[in-house]
């Protein structure tokens, strides 16, 4: 069970990745996870499980992406670092590669007040740097954070972290993504993009310190099916974004859900043409049905590389 | 300073059921200048018990002694005689009072009158802040004087995180982001670069994780 | 129902305003209520919340401050303090269960002796209305407001 992951190998060989993010059950029954699973695999590189996002409780990452690999699509599972303190995280690490895990996406994690269980505690034992860090050396020089030896199988994932550049301080986000770097991330995949003419910016700051060559950096976009929606994602969901334009253009739509995949395809066509991205990161909250039609209508069918998962 | 704030009056009133002998321990020091357990707090405590339990026919002996600290076996030994004369003893004082006075007079009831909320200071007339988490480990040297460990809702040592939106915390919009002040601080002092450094994760086997904390200083056992 | 009962009120009032004005009212004949009691003080700025909890713990039925109007206090913003005072003590009135309305706050200038007896008999029948203190035991009140 080695060698590169497929996102790892699509990234490498100069292809424009897509990758999607799958939300887990709140239950541990999986057949509607399968059943979306079914659904994009034939569309994404790979999908990533998020891990009880908004603090609030779901299967879990690492259990949701063994089913999806079941399923035949290559998982990345996601870890925050509210829940879980180094013990624990490296106990649940060394279980996902057994298991067949190749991606790893580190992040902080959304403070618990947001989610369902706002009396629980914390943990934060470590940041996503630190988090980022601890894996690198696992894989790279094969000890714990300890410092101690791991003796019964390393594991080696493909290594990446979040960030936002629409989160401030602007400036010290580009100083953040390059310290993550430093501690090892090899892909990123970022918040998502409404502000093209801010993520440019972004992007400009990036290039300019040569961190995209250091580092694939993978955009996210999330079509918004309607208005609630839309002012959902812009009032209760931390580090986002939106422009009134596009507040706007989904108030005035006669059909919303149509205007939200316009609006998607139109930020997908812009970033295609940045120079340092090197693929989209489609987060279809509760709609990953129009995942298909997004990544058709987008052209990412047609780039010619190997692109389906066939089983 | 330990800042603490008085229970509400009902849940006083509910641990005394019972007592008719109270001993009111203000405490001087920190709580007195919170205004949440000095002697004019105790004074009034004691009235207002006293009109409460005059009302419900209970009655209820109420004397008042002041000490300077409670944190401290010196002070607490003064209590000795009318600690005697009482079936109970309120407690002005943070926890760390209230427990060195049960441990002193283990027969006693000891009740406390507050709860301790944080070890921080004043930041405008009538307002506290928690400023110290007490983590064993300081590291202020590094963030340009702010806590990140206290301020900061998640603790980080390489923040922000990506919920930093226009210097405020994502938990609440009046609770500045401790790393937003600490870039400003570190620009200002002209050492932004040094926060590319990444900073290891912390030790915290000195905070309160680590079990009961205990300093000894064999130069002062005498 | 304002059954008449042997009645206890105390006032803290200032000598520069409120204590010159009861003057000014035994001057003019004025006739209130004689069961209050008047407590001159330099400024109603010194009145300790613990000097009125204590009065209302001695079965007091009905306290009061009076004080200078707003921005006539001789030593500035003593009558300010006052009134806050006040206002947080009938909260806590309240919390112990007492009724708010048996404690007041007055402001009227050296000049006012009609009004000075005027607020003492609107004070006096609201006292009656309230019924005697709860705090009095042992003495006949005839009918108790619960």
């Amino acid at each position: 069970m080695s060698g590169r992951s497929k996102l790892q190998q699509v990234l490498e060989n100069g292809g424009f990745a897509v990758t999607c993010e799958i939300g887990p059950p709140k239950g541990a029954a999986v057949d509607a996870l399968r059943e979306k699973v079914r659904f994009v695999r034939d569309y994404v590189h790979a999908a990533n499980v998020t891990d009880c996002q908004t603090a609030v409780v779901r299967l879990s990452s690492i259990a949701a992406a063994v089913h999806l690999q079941g399923e035949g699509v290559e998982a990345v599972a996601q870890m925050t670092c509210r829940d879980r303190n180094r013990i624990a995280m490296q106990s649940d690490l060394l279980g996902a590669y057994s298991l067949g895990i190749r991606n790893l996406l580190c992040l902080t994690g959304d403070h618990q007040r947001f989610g369902n269980h706002p009396q629980a505690r914390n943990v934060f034992d470590l940041d996503s740097v630190q988090l980022v860090d601890m894996v690198r050396a696992m894989q790279d020089e094969g000890v714990f954070q300890c410092g101690e030896p791991i003796r019964a199988g390393v594991p080696q994932f493909f290594l990446g972290a979040v960030e936002n550049p629409f989160a401030d301080p602007f400036e010290y986000r580009v100083l953040r993504l390059e310290k993550k770097i430093n501690a090892g991330a090899r892909f990123i995949q970022t918040q998502s993009v409404f502000d093209l003419e801010r993520f440019r910016r972004f992007m400009e700051l990036v290039r300019a310190k040569n961190l995209h060559r250091r580092c694939y950096i993978l955009p996210g976009v999330s079509p918004v099916r309607s208005v609630r929606a839309v002012e959902y994602m812009r009032d209760r969901v931390p580090g986002i974004t939106i422009p009134d334009q596009i507040v706007q253009r989904m108030r005035s739509a006669a059909d919303p859900a149509q205007e939200g995949v316009e609006i998607g395809l139109e930020l997908i066509a812009g970033l295609r043409e940045i120079e340092g991205v090197a693929g989209i990161h489609i987060m279809a909250i509760a709609w990953e049905q129009v995942i298909p039609e997004l990544v058709e209508r987008a052209g990412l069918m047609r780039s010619g590389y190997p692109h389906i998962h066939k089983k | 300073m330990i800042v603490a704030e008085q229970k509400p009056f009902k849940e006083i009133v509910e641990c005394l059921r019972g007592k008719y002998d109270l001993l009111i321990v203000p405490c001087m020091s920190c709580t007195a200048v919170c205004f949440a357990g000095g002697s004019q707090q105790g004074e009034e405590l004691a009235s207002a018990l006293r009109i409460h339990c005059k009302m419900h026919g209970d009655g209820l002996n109420c004397t008042v002694r002041s000490l300077n600290r409670q944190c401290d076996p010196e002070f607490i030994e003064e209590l000795a005689e009318e600690a005697a004369k009482a079936d109970s003893i309120l407690s002005l004082a943070c926890g760390v009072g209230v427990q060195f006075l049960a441990e002193r007079y283990p027969d006693k009831a000891v009740i406390p009158a507050l709860n301790t909320r944080f070890a921080g200071g004043k930041t405008a007339p009538g307002i506290w802040e928690e400023r110290c988490s007490l983590c064993g480990n300081c590291v202020l040297h590094v963030t340009g004087g702010i806590c990140p460990i206290t301020r900061c809702a998640k603790g980080l040592l390489n923040g922000p995180c990506g919920g930093s939106e226009q210097g405020v915390c994502e938990i609440d919009p009046d609770v500045p982001c401790a790393w937003q002040m600490i870039i400003d601080r570190m620009s200002t002092l002209g050492r932004l670069d040094e926060l590319l450094a990444i900073q290891r994760p912390k030790d915290w086997s000195t905070g309160n994780a680590g079990g009961l904390r205990r300093l000894v200083r064999e130069d002062l056992r005498g | 129902m304002t059954k008449k009962y042997p009645l206890r009120i105390v006032a803290f009032t200032c000598f520069n305003c409120a204590y010159a004005a009861a003057d000014l009212a035994g001057s003019m004949r004025l006739s209130y209520h004689p069961a209050v009691s008047i407590v001159g003080i330099p400024c109603t700025g010194a009145v300790e919340p613990a000097v009125i909890l204590n009065a209302f713990e001695q079965g007091v039925d009905g306290v009061f401050v009076a004080g200078c109007l707003d921005g006539e206090c001789h030593y500035k913003t003593g009558n300010l303090h006052a009134r806050e005072r006040v206002r947080q003590l009938r909260g806590d009135l309240e919390r112990i269960g007492l009724e708010p309305e048996r404690l007041e706050m007055y402001q009227l200038s050296a000049a006012m002796g009609s009004r000075f007896a005027e607020l003492v008999n609107e004070f006096v029948e609201r006292i009656y209305g309230l019924g005697p203190s709860p705090v009095r035991p042992g003495l006949d009140c005839g009918e108790r407001k619960k």
